[in-house]
């Protein structure tokens, strides 16, 4: 593959395309998928084929368009989005084509929850086919890598990611250029990459849909950052739970090898890189770093004291680079418009933009990205919608069993790696889930740490007998029978697992316990001292356990 | 050091071993290609039994211990083989506030068992996943490998009781 035979790819691809005068994009990502997307798309397919359009009119299965609630969503070439379409609607659609739109399909697109965000990650997404590379090429895809490998030094590059100010995406926010440049002065006989995909976060699901929509901008990424850091070899680990981004990824991979952009001398230069993937098997354990390499060595994903981190010594003894699936799909962009360009999106130390997977008792549910630093007041009630059934918002949750609950109080931060972590919650891979009146907080943190007291891995004691013994205490008092002294007990185990537990899981569990403590005492009180759930959780599930 | 043992032969003639030993060739017989070998066995016979682990840990020479380890540390392994249908209930954070212990809470009524068993005529088997990323159409429920999204407690029990009938 070399410069001239990608633009003829992308040439050919673009031409072939341009044969259409309309296009009907049916999204095939998960979320539309099950609520029977395909059944559309056949049906659109056969009327084209019926009415003997398939000449100039393609329908395209295309990645997730963000609106997940409102599936299956089709878009038009004349600029027309439509929700909740069924199979039976196909024709009027195909009618709709030449003259006014199905009005009674119409999602209205001039809402904040299109208008408010700001698209580089998913750029693609609802756009191309995830299933052809073609596709991607044509939209500029692969230029990054070409760009790197024939115009820069590996040196070059980092400095890009470096400029760009870019931070780990998977949660604790470690500056993606200082990674990428340890690695890269780490001596070792190879180096390896590899992709997180294991996104165990309950009420996150951003990696899925990039992994769907535009499985090539992901490996692009990787490929970059392989010769960015010297490395041949790269493995992505994701979840067996995730059938479709899988078996898209596994198709992208060959793809891209058939055309030589994976294999040896890439470009005609020395560069040579495989890529293989590691499936998952069900534990949350396994985002940490270095769990995670223990996964892909074939053991049971267990993490080890750091350092050594493994930007020294990580799969197999060798250095590795780890990032996450958002991280690595922010890259092309940023080498093919420079750092600089990234670098004015986004507040002082959080640059770029983020995925968000805006999920509970909010009106519009889905994927939207956003610059950094925009406020949890516009996601919520802008973007979001708002609280559906005209109930009254109590509080969202950011980063998933890690992270903490913001009340209203907070609904005026910027969404920032800083801001949220000084207000007890954290980033983490970029779950959002808002919870109304219905919801009991306490309910909610034993939730999580019930989460966090299954998947401990049971290496450290705090981590393995600290989450047992909170669960039981957080049980107690959604039971009405925990005393004050429990409560007393709770607090001290909190600080206890935050500081004595080997890794991010165990230290970040008391979060949810924490910032619930903070921000909703009055509810924790109202069950030990009234005996009763100012939500009326609690106290049903109560009655329901003794009928 | 023993520097060579002969991989060991299927425990039978099934023709699934075949799929099996595809794997362990692809992983070049060693110890890292454990989870994937595991994988192709459950994708294959549907769960993992002591036979299984026996030949697995063999062929890769790795301890019976370890291949037994890591198949109870990861939840997706499962050890007993499943039911004629699996209903996966997702209890993830978006699926859990809108109202998935209650449709777990009907489920395990109607079908008398809980999650992680399968009920005695072998017919269902119930499961909670930890969250399925169909957040956007909360709360979830696979039926037989399709994801369902926006259940209600009705929804689920009418399709359970199109299974047991049946």
């Amino acid at each position: 593959m070399t410069p001239d035979e990608l633009e003829e790819i992308a040439e050919s691809e673009r031409a072939s395309q341009s044969r259409f005068t309309q296009r009907i994009n049916v999204c095939v990502a998960a979320g539309c998928l099950s609520c029977q997307s395909q059944s559309v798309k056949d049906a659109l397919d056969q009327e084209v084929e019926k009415r003997g359009k398939k000449d100039h009119c393609q329908v395209k299965g295309v990645g997730c368009m963000g609106l997940c609630s409102e599936g299956p969503l089709v878009s038009t070439s004349s600029g027309v989005l439509y929700k909740k379409v069924e199979a039976g609607d196909g024709a009027a659609i195909i009618d709709s084509l030449e003259g006014s739109p199905v009005s009674r399909l119409v999602c209205a697109t001039d809402v904040p929850f299109f208008q408010r965000q700001k698209k580089i990650v998913l750029e693609n997404s609802g756009v191309i086919d995830p299933d052809r590379i073609e596709d991607y090429i044509a939209t500029g895809g692969y230029s990054a890598l070409i760009k790197a490998l024939t115009e820069m030094t590996s040196r070059e590059v980092i400095d890009q990611v470096t400029k760009s100010g870019l931070r780990g995406r998977g949660g604790a926010g470690y500056p993606t250029g200082l990674k990428w440049s340890t690695v890269s002065k780490s001596v070792g006989t190879s180096k390896y990459v590899i992709c997180n995909a294991d996104e165990g976060d309950p009420g996150a699901f951003m990696d899925r849909s990039v992994l769907e929509s535009d499985p090539h901008r992901v490996l692009e990424g990787m490929l970059i950052a392989g010769y960015a850091v010297g490395s041949s070899e790269a493995y992505i680990y994701v979840r067996a739970e995730y059938p479709l981004a899988i078996k898209r990824l596994r198709t992208a991979i060959r793809q891209a090898e058939r055309v030589g952009l994976i294999g040896s001398d890439i470009c005609g230069t020395h560069f040579s890189f495989k890529i293989d993937l590691r499936l998952g098997a069900g534990a949350f354990v396994c985002g940490e770093e270095t769990a995670l390499i223990a996964s892909v060595e074939g053991k049971r994903g267990m993490p080890r004291p750091r350092p050594p981190y493994p930007a020294m010594e990580g799969l197999f003894g060798q250095p590795t680079l780890i990032n996450n699936v958002e991280t690595f799909a922010n890259i092309a962009p940023i080498i093919r418009n420079g750092g600089e360009w990234y670098a004015q999106i986004g507040t002082e130390k959080s640059k770029g933009t983020k995925v968000f997977a805006l999920a509970g008792r909010v009106e519009n549910t889905g994927l939207v990205e956003v610059p950094m630093g925009i406020s949890l007041r516009e996601m919520v009630f802008e973007i979001g919608g708002g609280i559906p059934e005209g109930r009254k918002f109590k509080a969202v949750q950011t980063g998933g069993p890690s992270g903490g609950c913001l009340p209203t109080e907070c609904l005026d931060m910027p969404v920032d790696y800083e801001s949220l972590a000084k207000a007890g919650s954290i980033m983490g891979s970029g779950g959002m889930i808002v919870m109304d009146e219905s919801s009991c907080m306490v309910d909610v943190a034993k939730y999580f740490m019930d989460f966090c007291m299954t998947e401990s891995c049971g290496k450290c004691i705090p981590c393995r007998v600290g989450t047992y013994q909170m669960h039981r205490i957080l049980t107690a008092i959604g039971n009405m029978t925990a005393t004050q002294q429990d409560l007393k007990m709770l607090e001290e185990l909190c600080d206890l697992l935050k500081h004595t537990s080997l890794c991010g899981l165990g230290q970040s569990a008391p979060n949810p316990v924490v910032s619930t403590l903070k921000s909703f005492a009055e509810e924790y009180r109202a069950h030990i001292h009234d005996h009763k759930c100012p939500a009326g959780v609690c106290s049903a599930q109560a009655e329901g356990e003794t009928a | 050091m023993l520097s060579y043992i002969a991989k060991p032969t299927p425990p039978n003639s099934d023709k699934r071993w075949k799929l099996v030993d595809a794997t362990i060739r692809r992983q070049g017989q060693q110890a890292r290609g454990l989870i994937e070998t595991l994988h192709t066995v459950q994708e294959a016979f549907g769960y993992l039994d002591e036979q299984a682990l026996r030949y697995v840990a063999m062929s890769l020479r790795v301890p019976l211990s370890r291949a037994y380890g890591v198949a109870t540390f990861y939840h997706f392994f499962t050890l007993k083989p499943a039911g004629e249908h699996t209903c996966v209930v997702c209890m993830g954070t978006a699926c859990y506030i809108k109202g998935a212990p209650q449709l777990l809470d009907a489920v395990q009524r109607d079908l008398g068992i809980r999650p992680g068993e399968t009920t005695s005529d072998k017919k269902v088997s119930l499961l909670t996943a930890r969250c399925l990323g169909s957040c956007g159409l909360a709360p979830a429920v696979v039926y037989d490998q399709e994801v369902a999204g926006k259940v209600s407690t009705a929804g689920v029990r009418e399709h359970l009781k199109k299974w047991t009938s049946a």
